[in-house]
């Protein structure tokens, strides 16, 4: 079973949002430090606009031709030792994972970071199972002791402060000195290594996710910072990496391609410190590496977006550019999304995955200011995509209806160009009447959502094409 | 469609008003017509209403291509259309094209009217090779890039560029001027209080930058930012650019009380 939603919240969870200051503070962070990061990475790099053409290119060309590029990356799959499995739903591929783990006999899972292991719910699933499912990315690993989801894609952790970890830390690794010193990031690093060691060696699977897929050689790659993704799947005997099918990039030349505009997109950097490829189970004469290696495929909607308005979205290589970018992200966080992806990808991927109906708000709750798609590396079209979402809703009257009446009494005047000069022009007569001494209205009716928090400035008197007309103006 | 083209005589402007700009701020308008006509353009303003953009960012496509033709036979006969507003040049720039995309007898139509579509700003200087004025204005002023016409319409130099040649002018850049503002159309009463909150941190930057004007190019979010300043109590005096451009400022800024009230 997928992650439960409160997408359908939304506006509740970002009223909780803003008034949660301990948030707030944290997505300070994000406003700052992500947009800085990456603008010099990109400033720095003369090709990064060709680049991401290119990257553009190169994921529409798979997303073209993915039957092809699937089954030519099974074979190399297989060629090499490991093993397939496609999953159409969430729930298949949580029971292919558990029913793998079971014959197993595994007790203990690790896990490095992936996204479509949250979509589908894939530690609750062990844990049903009586397994234990350990995250071993530090973010990751902060917020499966608080008991939360990701509020990031590549920062899961980035709704809290240093504070909150700290704190976190003591509550729980209660076996450590109570005086220890834990002001330093890289003491909270360092920390949460020291436990994680042991559950790396006492681990039977190893779960990652996938950044690329390469169809050439059947290889999964994994970009991290910490080097968590090595020792989760290297050590333990089975490596079972998680994957949805529009991750497959052609060739290891691609990868190289894509990986230069993911970590300057993602985090500012040339390249993140670890990539790590893996192909197939340990060989004869290798050092280490796991005894199985098996692949599965998580469709989960996915296919159903191919040859549809939305089928762009599924270039995204997640790397968080337009969250970090989103005046709406910046104001709420992550977790108001109410699912498992936010910010302006996941307004438009959540809708396609769980359904518009839940997810209705997501779309709806942007300014359309277009700073996701100036950055996004791929050149999703994401405030087109999510204006596709909302003409689905308004096709299907899912639009509130107060919404809908307003916009129809509207859409009357305005389509009657001479009834509305004349309406419009005696209207904003009175309005300008009432408002004169002020110059603005501090409550105006079926205005709240205006008025509760700013003024509404009157209008000047008499409208443009009124006075236009009455000093002779051209027709 | 090309001026050199056309019969000889003054370029003919369609000045597209823009709703707002129609309903609440009509000296907006009139600062736009002295800066075409003093650029050398001949300035119409046919009977218009809206764009079409609530409709069109609200999922209501037959509305939206409905208003779409309006403006289309109202501006027939004109070199260039231009309007006030990033905002509603963008529209009709960028999406009445797409809007038509699958209509083989109005897609070619829509795409040679999108191309004749411009920002006042970047008219005046892009187009128009407008590059200075003739007014005085000595104050301090700080300028918000409006969302549309900074990532739509590409306007970002022009208005500084102009500004610079206002005589006593003195231009101070606020931090994150190129961050939405919070308007976002039907957003700013839909999802009030995320609009609020964005609109309060633009207010942050605004007051920080110690200027005692903001100017923009679009009405929507000049509205919203002189809301937000008048709600908490600032004398900030909000104005749209084409205003000090025309050297047309002695309307009472955006929000503030009519002298004599
Ligand atoms: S939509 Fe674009 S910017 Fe956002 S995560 Fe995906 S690739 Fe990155």
């Amino acid at each position: 079973m997928s992650v439960q939603s409160t997408s359908p919240q939304f506006k509740q969870n970002a009223h909780h949002a803003l008034h949660d200051m301990q948030l707030q503070k944290a997505l300070g962070n994000v406003r700052q430090n992500f947009i800085e990061r990456r603008a010099v990475a990109a400033a720095n790099l003369p090709e990064f606009e060709a680049l991401r053409d290119q990257a553009c290119d190169l994921r529409d060309h798979v997303l073209a031709h993915i039957d092809l590029y699937l089954e030519a990356y099974e074979k190399k799959v297989l060629a090499a030792g490991g093993h397939v499995h496609f999953a159409r739903t969430s729930e298949e591929a949580c029971q292919i994972i558990v029913d793998l783990a079971k014959a197993r006999g595994a007790k203990s899972v690790t896990k490095g970071k992936s996204m479509v292991s949250e979509e589908i719910g894939l530690n609750a699933a062990l844990e049903r199972n009586g397994m234990a499912a350990i995250e071993t990315d530090l973010g990751e690993y902060i917020i499966q002791l608080r008991g939360e989801a990701p509020s990031h894609i590549i920062a899961p952790a980035v709704h809290l402060n240093q504070e909150d970890v700290e704190a976190e830390f003591r509550r729980v690794h209660t076996h450590l000195p109570a005086d220890r010193n834990l002001e330093e990031p890289e003491t909270l690093l360092a920390e949460a290594r020291a436990i994680l060691r042991s559950k790396f060696l006492a681990s039977d699977i190893g779960v990652t996710g996938a950044n690329f897929l390469v169809a050439e050689t059947g290889t999964s790659i994994i970009v991290t910072n910490e080097g968590n993704g090595d020792l989760t799947q290297l050590l333990p005997k089975v490596h079972v990496v998680v994957a949805s099918i529009e991750k497959l990039i052609p060739t290891l030349e691609d990868a190289s391609a894509m990986l230069r505009v993911l970590a300057r997109s993602a985090t500012g950097q040339d390249m993140s410190v670890y990539t790590t490829l893996s192909t197939g189970p340990r060989r004869p004469d290798d050092v280490d590496g796991p005894e199985e290696y098996h692949v599965v495929l998580v469709d989960n909607g996915r296919s159903n977006m191919l040859g549809t308005q939305f089928q762009d979205m599924l270039r995204c290589i997640r790397c968080g550019a337009c969250m970090n970018h989103c005046p709406v992200y910046h104001a709420v966080g992550g977790h108001a999304y109410g699912w498992v992806y936010p910010g302006p990808m996941g307004a438009v991927l959540t809708p396609s995955l769980i359904g518009v109906d839940k997810a209705g708000h997501l779309p709806n709750a942007s300014t359309f200011c277009g700073r996701c798609e100036s950055v996004c590396p791929v050149h999703i079209p994401l405030p087109k995509l999510m204006r596709h979402w909302r003409e689905r809703e308004f096709e299907r009257h899912l639009a509130p209806a107060s919404v809908r009446y307003g916009l129809g009494i509207w859409a009357y005047f305005a389509k009657r160009p001479r009834l509305y000069r004349l309406t419009s022009s005696l209207a904003m007569r009175l309005l300008a009447l009432a408002g004169k001494s002020k110059g603005h209205f501090r409550w105006l009716p079926l205005a709240g959502g205006w008025t509760d928090y700013r003024d509404m400035p009157a209008p000047q008197g008499s409208t443009f094409q009124a006075q236009w007309k009455k000093q002779g103006g051209d027709r | 469609m090309s001026v050199t083209a056309g019969p000889p005589g003054p370029i003919r402007v369609g000045l597209f008003v823009t709703c707002l700009v129609d309903l609440f701020r009509p000296s907006v308008g009139f600062a736009a017509v002295k800066l075409l006509e003093e650029a050398g353009c001949e300035v119409v303003v046919p009977v218009q209403t809206c764009c079409g953009q609530p409709a069109y960012n609200s999922g209501d496509r037959p509305d939206a291509r409905a208003l779409a033709l309006n403006v289309m036979s109202a501006f027939s006969g004109v070199d260039y259309i231009v309007a006030p507003s990033g905002s509603c040049a963008g529209m009709i720039r960028h999406h009445y094209p797409e809007l038509f995309a699958d209509d083989p007898g109005l897609s070619a139509r829509a795409r040679a009217f999108a191309e004749k579509t411009h920002e006042l700003i970047s008219f005046l200087t892009d187009v128009m090779k407008y590059d200075h004025v003739t007014v005085s204005y000595p104050r301090r002023v700080t300028y918000h890039d409006s969302c549309s016409g900074l990532r739509e319409m590409g306007v970002k130099d022009q208005p500084r560029e102009l500004l610079k040649t206002v005589n006593g002018l003195e231009l101070v850049e606020m931090k994150d001027a190129d961050v939405c503002c919070g308007f976002g159309g039907t957003f700013a009463v839909k999802y009030g209080e995320i609009s609020d909150a964005i609109v309060s941190e633009k207010a942050k930057n605004i007051n920080a930058a110690g200027a005692p004007v903001l100017l923009a190019g679009d009405l929507g979010c000049l509205m919203n930012m002189a809301g937000k300043l008048s709600r908490e109590g600032r004398m900030t005096e909000v104005r749209h650019v084409a205003e000090v451009l025309a050297g047309m400022t002695s309307e009472p800024p955006i929000g503030a009380p009519s002298r004599g009230a």
